[in-house]
């Protein structure tokens, strides 16, 4: 239905739908709620990591700190003991960092090279070779562990860096290669066919014409191998040898150092401190890894 | 410019044969089209020639060389897709020139040959934008110049203008037929489109179900189509189809009509002898349909009319033969009455002769 109105243009007529009903109230609480709920832990945390001990053995979890200081938050960085050593956890960062920037760039280089391979040149028994990639994956890391100490100590890797750093490639390597190939299998195959037809070879197609289409998986398998390869305590514990351990095994001293008092101060500042590269990247990247997932389902 | 010619060519993808044993000798510039509906195998041919498959059985050569298991790069082809497939994250300048990098010619050679490709297909003015700033119509330009500059003997066609709309393919057809001209070069050219079959080719191939049924000229195609198939698939509408039997008497041949009536076919070419009897299907274009004229020698089919058509220029008459769909095109300014039942005339040295079972032209 529509009505003229005085200067002869046709208006929509009746209510306006509203733009926000009642529903959507309570979705807005529901949704308040629940992030209110998940956030009561990082509160304790930080709450507790800010008081001193004194005021911690009250036992008043959710009370602000009476006098509010950083010392347990130096102490965890600088001081905190680590089984003998007590030079705090930033040795455990720079190790971490240590493992983590070069696992990052040589699983994606290896996986998204694979990935084109896959999807493109399909060479022959690619099909097969891409089934056991992703059975590989399935399989328990634990079942792993004990040949894999006994492989790189034949060649010298164990307790190393490169020799994390080479176990955090290969355990990376059916997911990157997974999220890869499908992004690929998403590009019209007539581009690769007519960059072949003007010349371009395997490492050509790759470099001018794919990498350069690739930014929005990059940023998601950044995301997934960042995080996952900081978090990582089982490879690092094993395979970095002690004077390399990352920062989650040290994290995992400190909070587990069996003597004196526990200092939950200290324990909170060090988790947050380990916690802050995963949770910044979520932060800066949210919005990237959400959208290249969906862009992943639909095309995939 | 180069010959090609094509092999007993077999292409199989696992149990499927694609292609059978196919031959096919293409002359220096001419220009070949492949016809025929999805699945026939056309595309799979094509891109054989381009060497982006691997071939079952059988040998390719262009240019007097056999290129059977040559790179595409070494071929001397140029390929022009569907989905224009330009690389996006590169300027039209880049797409133009990504082929002769990739040859290492030099750069004030690149330079040249873009700039002389830019204006034979006049893009010049969008060098600089992205494939995602440019039309259909020009995207498919810069794809056609991406096989241009690399001065190929060979240019291979993948249904280049199904993605644009109406009038960007006649222009661009136009265009097409007017580069062919001026280059000279060899052409060939898939489509399902047989209107730019009959328009572009020098010869077209028909194909189905992985084998060339008719390769003639478009004129020969559409005259004397070599089967059932052929004179179904090209026309358009499609060609009436009558099933009857074959009528031999004191040397005269006739075709009898489910319901008796003989029709004259005095003036038809038999390919082989007429047997009395043999189970045959009768084809008329709708084009060489008469309703009103008798011209000396035309022989008369009883046709219902049920429904007129109005198409501009001239009108499609729908109707029903020996309780088939029939149809007749007549001028747009001719008038006739629907529902009726009429003569409609037809010259039997223009109709075609089907044996029934095979399909073959009798």
């Amino acid at each position: 239905m529509a009505s003229l109105t005085a200067n002869g243009h046709i208006e929509p007529s009746g209510p306006r739908p509203k733009r926000i009903g009642p529903g959507r109230y309570g979705v807005y609480a529901f949704l308040i709620i629940s992030a209110l709920f998940f956030l009561i832990p990082l509160y304790v945390m930080i709450v507790t990591s800010l008081k001193p001990m004194d005021e911690i053995r009250l036992g008043n979890l959710f009370a602000l700190p009476g006098s509010p200081s950083f010392d347990a938050w130096v102490k965890a960085w600088s001081q905190a003991c680590t089984g003998l050593n007590c030079n705090g956890i930033h040795v455990g960062m720079l190790n971490s960092i240590k493992i983590l920037v070069p696992s990052v760039l040589l699983s994606i280089a290896v996986g998204s090279v694979t990935g084109y391979a896959l999807s493109f040149w399909r060479p022959k028994g690619a099909n097969i070779l891409f089934a056991v990639l992703l059975l590989g994956a399935f399989i328990p890391y634990q079942v792993f562990l004990y040949p894999l100490v006994r492989i790189l100590s034949m060649v010298s890797l164990y307790n190393s860096i490169p020799g994390v750093v080479f176990v955090h490639t290969i355990f990376g390597l059916p997911l990157m290669t997974l999220l890869f190939r499908n992004f690929y299998a998403g590009i019209p195959i007539d581009l690769f066919k007519a960059a072949r037809v003007d010349g371009g070879g395997f490492w050509a197609i790759f470099i001018r014409l794919m990498l350069p289409l690739s930014t929005p998986i990059i940023v998601v398998a950044a995301i997934l191998q960042i995080t996952g390869i900081w978090n990582d305590f089982l490879f690092g514990l094993i395979f970095a040898g002690r004077e390399n351990f990352p920062m989650t095994v040290q994290l995992n001293n400190v909070v587990n150092s069996s003597f004196g008092e526990k200092e939950y101060n200290v324990n909170m500042a060090a988790t947050i401190l380990t916690a802050l590269v995963p949770l910044f990247v979520y932060f800066v990247s949210g919005r990237w890894f959400v959208r290249g997932i969906a862009s992943g389902a639909v095309k995939g | 410019m180069a010959t090609v010619s094509i092999r007993d060519l077999e292409i199989e993808f696992g149990n499927l044969k694609v292609l059978k044993t196919l031959d096919l000798e293409i002359e220096q510039g001419e220009f070949i089209v492949l016809l025929g509906p999805s699945g026939c195998g056309k595309s799979t041919l094509l891109n054989a020639v381009a060497g982006l498959l691997d071939v079952s059985a059988g040998q390719i050569w262009i240019g007097g060389k056999n290129v059977t298991w040559e790179e595409p790069k070494d071929r001397g082809i140029g390929m022009v897709f569907q989905s224009y497939a330009l690389y996006p994250r590169m300027t039209v300048e880049g797409n133009l020139s990504f082929g002769l990098k990739m040859a290492k010619v030099p750069k004030d050679e690149i330079d040249k040959r873009v700039a002389r490709a830019a204006k034979i297909l006049q893009i010049e003015p969008l060098l600089k934008r992205r494939p995602a700033e440019l039309s259909g119509g020009q995207r498919q330009r810069v794809a056609i110049g991406r096989a241009l500059v690399r001065d190929v003997d060979v240019f291979l066609f993948d249904e280049p203008l199904s993605n644009l709309d109406a009038k960007l393919r006649t222009e661009l057809r136009v265009e097409l037929k007017r580069l062919h001209q001026e280059l000279g070069s060899t052409m060939i050219y898939v489509t399902h489109d047989q209107i730019e079959a009959l328009t572009l080719a020098d010869r077209v191939a028909v194909m189905n179900g992985g084998v060339i049924q008719q390769l003639a000229s478009p004129k020969e195609i559409y005259r004397r189509p070599i089967s059932r198939f052929v004179a179904g698939f090209v026309g358009s509408p499609s060609m009436n189809f009558i099933e009857g039997n074959l009528s031999v008497s004191d040397g005269k041949a006739a075709f009898k009509l489910p319901d008796g009536h003989l029709v004259d076919m005095t003036g038809y070419e038999f390919e082989t002898p007429p047997e009395h009897g043999r189970p045959a299907t009768l084809g008329v274009r709708p084009e060489q349909v008469d309703l009103e004229h008798r011209e000396p020698g035309a022989s008369v089919l009883p046709v219902k009319l049920t429904l007129l058509e109005p198409m501009g220029a001239d009108s499609l008459v729908w109707g029903e033969l020996a309780g088939k769909t029939f149809s007749v095109r007549i001028d747009g300014d001719a008038h006739v009455e629907t529902p009726s039942s009429v003569d409609a005339f037809f010259l039997p040295a223009q109709a075609s002769i089907f044996d029934l079972s095979t399909g073959a032209r009798l």
